[in-house]
C-alpha cells in the first residue's frame, strides 16, 4: 500500500488532542500522586471500598447481562405494536441524569415507595433500598437496557439466511438457541458485561445517594471523601490508582471483546422469524418484555407523577441552577467535539497510512478516560490552579472540561467509524480528484460525519447536564448546578421540589440531546 | 414434482404472479433481470413468504399454507447455508436430525453423502476452513440427505469461479436428478441454463407464465428475453 500524504493539520490537531487527553487522565493521576506522595496510607476502610466496588460492579454486570439475554431474545423475534419505540427507548437511560433515576428508584423501591407499600399491604417486610440492594437496583436500571441493546445488536447482525435455514430444517426451541442464538449472545455478552462492569466500577452518584457508610462505599466515593472531607490527597491518589488498575483491566477486556458503540441509533431491524410460535414461548416473551417495561417504566412514571406536583415548589434557585447546567453542557460539547474530532481524524489517518500499531495506541489513549476518576482530574486542576487562580471560581468550565474528557471515549466510538467509512469508500476518489483542504472536508467528510457529530454532541451535552460527580467537588452549595441542587433538595427533605426539579432536568438533558441529534440529521 | 398454479405473492407493493411446473428428475432454470421476482417465488415455495391466492404443490401435496419446516423442499441460499461453529459432519447431520443426536447409522449416511459430493476428508472441518465451493457442496450434501422431492437453488453458484461452477453443475446433474428430485434454479447466466436446464421459465416484471423446453426458449426468444439477452 502506498503511503498517502499526511496532512499536517491532522497531525498537529490530533497530536494536541492526544496530549490533552493524556494530561487529563495519566497526568492528573501523577500530579495528585506526587502532591500526596508522603502522606496517607490506605486504611482498612479503603480495602473494604475496593472489595465492595468489585463486588457490586460484578453483581451489577452479571444481573444486567443475565436479564438482558431473555429481553434481547424476545425483542429479536417478536413483532408488536411499539417494538421500535421500545428498542429506541432502551437507549434513553444512558442519557438520563443519574440523580433523576435515583429519585425514581427511591420512589418505587424506597421506604415509602410503591413496592414497599405493596409489600406492607401484603404483610411482607420492608425492603431497604439503601446499601447493596439499592445500588444494584439503580445500576441494573441503567445498564440492563444498555446490555440488552448490545446483545440485540449481536442477534440482529446474524445473516438472515441463518434463521431461514433453521426454519427449513425444523430447528426450534433449545436446538435453535444452541445453534443460532447462543453463539451470537456469547460473542456480544462478554463485551456488554465488561462495559457494564466498567460503568459500575466508577459509579459515584448512585453510591453517594444510595450507599455510603463503611459497608457500601465505592472507590470513587472513597476518593471524593478522602479529598473533600479529609483533604488527604495522597490517599485519594492511591485509591485512584487502585480504581485505575481495576478499570484498565476491565477496559482491556471490553476493548478485546471490542464492544460496539453504546446507545447508538443503529437500526435494529427485525428479520422474519419462524420459531417460537407456541403459546408458551409467546407468553414467556410477553412476560419478559412486560416485566422489563414495568421495571424500567415505573421509576420514570413515579418521577413524572411526583414531579408534576412538585412544579409549584420550583423557585428562582432552580432556574438559576438550570442556567449553570446549560453553560456546563455548552462548554462540554465544544471541548468534547474538539478532542474527539482531532483524535478521530488522527486515528483514521494513521490507519489509512497503514500505521496500525500507532493507530491502535491512539485508540487506546482515547479509551483512557473510561478508567480515570473525574475526581482525580478535578483535584489535579485544584492543585495546579491554586497558586495562580481560584479554581472554585472556575467551577463551571472545569466541570465542563472533566465531563468532556469523560464523554470523549463515547464520541470517538461514534465518530471514528463514520470518518473511516468516508475515507475507505471515497478517499481514493478524492485523492485522484485532488480534493484537499476545505473542499475535501465539505465534499468527502461533512455529509458522512454530520449525523454522528450531532449524535456525539447531543450525548456529550446530555451527560454534562446530568453530571453529579466532579461538580460536587468544585461547586459551593450557594451556586449549584441542577443535579447538585436536586441532591441538596432531596437531602434537606424538600422532596417535592426535588421531583419538580427532576422534570426540568429531564427536559433539559433530553432537549439538548434532541436538538443536536436533530441538527445532525437536518437536510 | 413442483407445481405452481396462478400463485399471487405480495411483498410490500411488489406483486408476483406465477404459473410453473417442474416434473420429478428435471431441472428448470428461472431467467430474468434482478428485481423481477425470481427470489420471491423461491421464498414463497419454501414458505418464507405467504401466498395470497393460487396453489403450490410439491410431489402432489398441497403445501400452500404450511410452515417452512413442514414443506418437502430444500432452499439453498447463495451463502450462509452452514452454521459456522458446527463441523461439516454435524452441519450435514442437521438434515437428518435437528437435535443432532446422531446414531452410527446416521453417521454412515452422512459419510456416504459427503463422499458423493467429494468432501469425505473434510467431515471434521468447520465451514470457515472450507472454500466457497466446498461450502456449497456441503449444503448440497445436506439437501441430498433430507431426501425432499424439491430443491430450490437461489443462485447457489453466483459466488463461484467457472471451474467450480461446472463441477457443481455436474454434481447437480449426477446426484440430484438421479434421485428424482425436481430442481428450480435461479440464474443470471443464460449459458448456465443452456448447459444444464431441461426447462427454462422467464421472469419479467413480476410475471412467470410457465416453463418451456430450454432449447426452444433460446432458439426462439420472445421480444422480452431478446431484450434481456441483448439480442434486440
Amino acid at each position: 500500500m502506498t503511503k498517502t500524504r499526511f496532512p499536517p493539520r491532522v497531525l498537529i490537531g490530533g497530536g494536541i488532542a492526544l496530549v490533552l487527553l493524556l494530561a487529563l487522565t495519566l497526568g492528573a493521576l501523577v500530579v495528585v500522586g506526587m502532591q500526596g506522595a508522603e502522606a496517607g496510607a490506605l486504611r482498612p476502610a479503603d480495602w473494604r471500598a475496593l472489595s465492595f466496588t468489585l463486588k457490586q460492579a460484578f453483581l451489577s454486570a452479571a444481573l444486567s447481562v443475565l436479564l438482558a439475554i431473555p429481553l434481547a431474545r424476545a425483542l429479536a423475534r417478536r413483532k408488536f405494536w411499539g417494538r421500535d419505540t421500545l428498542t429506541s427507548l432502551l437507549g434513553a437511560p444512558f442519557l438520563l441524569p443519574v440523580i433523576v433515576a435515583i429519585l425514581g428508584v427511591i420512589a418505587v423501591w424506597g421506604r415509602s415507595g410503591w413496592v414497599a407499600d405493596a409489600m406492607g399491604w401484603a404483610g411482607l417486610g420492608r425492603l431497604n433500598v439503601y446499601g447493596m440492594s439499592g445500588i444494584l437496583i439503580a445500576h441494573v436500571f441503567f445498564n440492563l437496557p444498555l446490555a440488552a441493546r448490545l446483545i440485540l445488536q449481536g442477534l440482529a447482525d446474524l445473516p438472515p439466511e441463518r434463521w431461514r435455514v433453521a426454519a427449513q430444517l425444523g430447528i426450534e426451541g433449545r436446538a435453535l438457541f444452541r445453534l443460532v442464538e447462543w453463539p451470537a449472545i456469547r460473542a456480544s455478552a462478554p463485551g456488554a458485561f465488561a462495559l457494564v462492569f466498567l460503568v459500575c466500577a466508577t459509579s459515584f452518584a448512585v453510591a453517594l445517594a444510595l450507599g455510603g457508610g463503611p459497608r457500601a462505599t465505592t472507590l470513587e466515593l472513597a476518593i471524593y471523601e478522602a479529598a473533600s472531607y479529609d483533604f488527604d490527597l495522597g490517599r485519594a491518589a492511591k485509591l485512584a490508582g487502585l480504581q485505575f488498575a481495576v478499570c484498565a483491566i476491565a477496559a482491556l477486556i471490553a476493548f478485546a471483546a471490542s464492544a460496539p458503540v453504546t446507545a447508538s441509533p443503529g437500526a435494529l431491524t427485525l428479520v422474519e422469524r419462524w420459531d417460537g410460535r407456541s403459546l408458551a414461548s409467546r407468553l414467556g416473551d410477553a412476560g419478559v418484555i412486560l416485566t422489563v417495561c414495568l421495571f424500567l417504566g415505573a421509576p420514570m412514571l413515579a418521577i413524572l407523577l411526583r414531579g408534576v406536583g412538585g412544579l409549584d415548589d420550583l423557585t428562582g434557585v432552580v432556574w438559576a441552577a438550570a442556567g449553570r447546567s446549560l453553560i456546563v453542557a455548552a462548554l462540554a460539547i465544544m471541548v468534547t467535539l474538539a478532542l474527539s474530532i482531532g483524535l478521530a481524524a488522527l486515528i483514521v489517518a494513521l490507519q489509512t497510512r497503514g500505521s496500525q500499531r500507532a493507530a491502535r495506541l491512539a485508540d487506546l489513549a482515547g479509551l483512557l478516560p473510561i478508567a480515570a476518576s473525574p475526581f482525580v482530574i478535578g483535584i489535579a486542576f485544584i492543585i495546579v490552579l491554586l497558586p495562580v487562580a481560584d479554581p472554585f471560581a472556575l467551577a463551571l468550565p472545569l466541570t465542563a472540561i472533566v465531563n468532556a474528557a469523560m464523554a470523549t471515549p463515547f464520541a470517538l466510538r461514534i465518530l471514528i467509524p463514520a470518518i473511516r467509512l468516508a475515507q475507505d469508500e471515497h478517499g481514493r476518489l478524492a485523492d485522484s480528484l485532488g480534493l484537499t483542504g476545505l473542499t475535501r472536508l465539505r465534499v468527502l467528510y461533512w455529509p458522512r460525519v454530520r449525523q454522528p457529530l450531532g449524535f456525539a454532541a447531543g450525548l456529550s451535552g446530555a451527560l454534562a447536564i446530568g453530571d453529579l460527580g466532579v461538580i460536587a467537588l468544585f461547586s459551593t452549595p450557594s451556586e449549584p448546578t441542577l443535579p447538585l441542587l436536586m441532591h441538596l433538595l432531596a437531602g434537606s427533605r424538600q422532596i417535592d421540589a426535588a421531583y419538580g426539579a427532576a422534570l426540568v432536568l429531564i427536559a433539559l438533558s433530553f432537549g439538548v440531546f434532541w436538538l443536536f441529534d436533530r441538527l445532525g440529521r437536518a437536510a | 414434482m413442483i407445481d405452481v398454479e396462478n400463485a399471487l405473492i405480495e411483498r410490500g407493493s411488489f406483486r408476483l404472479t406465477a404459473t410453473l411446473s417442474v416434473p420429478a428428475g428435471k431441472i428448470c432454470a428461472i431467467v430474468g433481470p434482478s428485481g423481477s421476482g425470481k427470489s420471491t417465488l423461491l421464498e414463497a415455495i419454501a414458505g418464507f413468504l405467504p401466498v395470497t391466492s393460487g396453489h403450490i404443490r410439491v410431489g402432489g401435496d398441497q403445501i400452500t399454507a404450511r410452515p417452512p419446516s413442514e414443506r418437502p423442499v430444500t432452499l439453498l441460499f447463495q451463502s450462509n447455508n452452514l452454521f459456522p461453529h458446527l463441523d461439516i459432519e454435524r452441519n450435514v447431520g442437521l438434515g437428518l436430525k435437528p437435535s443432532l443426536s446422531l446414531t452410527p447409522a446416521d453417521k454412515r449416511a452422512i459419510a456416504d453423502v459427503l463422499g458423493e459430493v467429494g468432501l469425505a476428508d473434510l467431515a471434521t472441518r468447520r465451514p470457515a476452513e472450507l472454500s466457497g465451493g466446498q461450502r456449497q457442496r456441503a449444503a448440497l450434501a445436506r439437501a441430498l440427505l433430507r431426501q425432499q422431492p424439491a430443491l430450490l437453488l437461489d443462485e447457489p453458484l453466483a459466488a463461484l469461479g467457472p471451474a467450480l461452477r461446472d463441477e457443481m453443475l455436474a454434481l447437480i446433474d449426477a446426484s440430484v436428478l438421479k434421485r428424482g428430485i425436481a430442481v428450480l434454479m435461479i440464474t443470471h447466466a443464460p449459458e448456465e441454463a443452456r448447459s444444464i436446464a431441461h426447462l427454462t421459465a422467464l421472469c419479467m416484471e413480476g410475471r412467470i407464465n410457465g416453463a418451456r423446453l430450454t432449447d426452444q426458449v433460446f432458439a426462439n426468444p420472445g421480444p422480452e428475453l431478446a431484450a434481456y439477452l441483448g439480442r434486440g
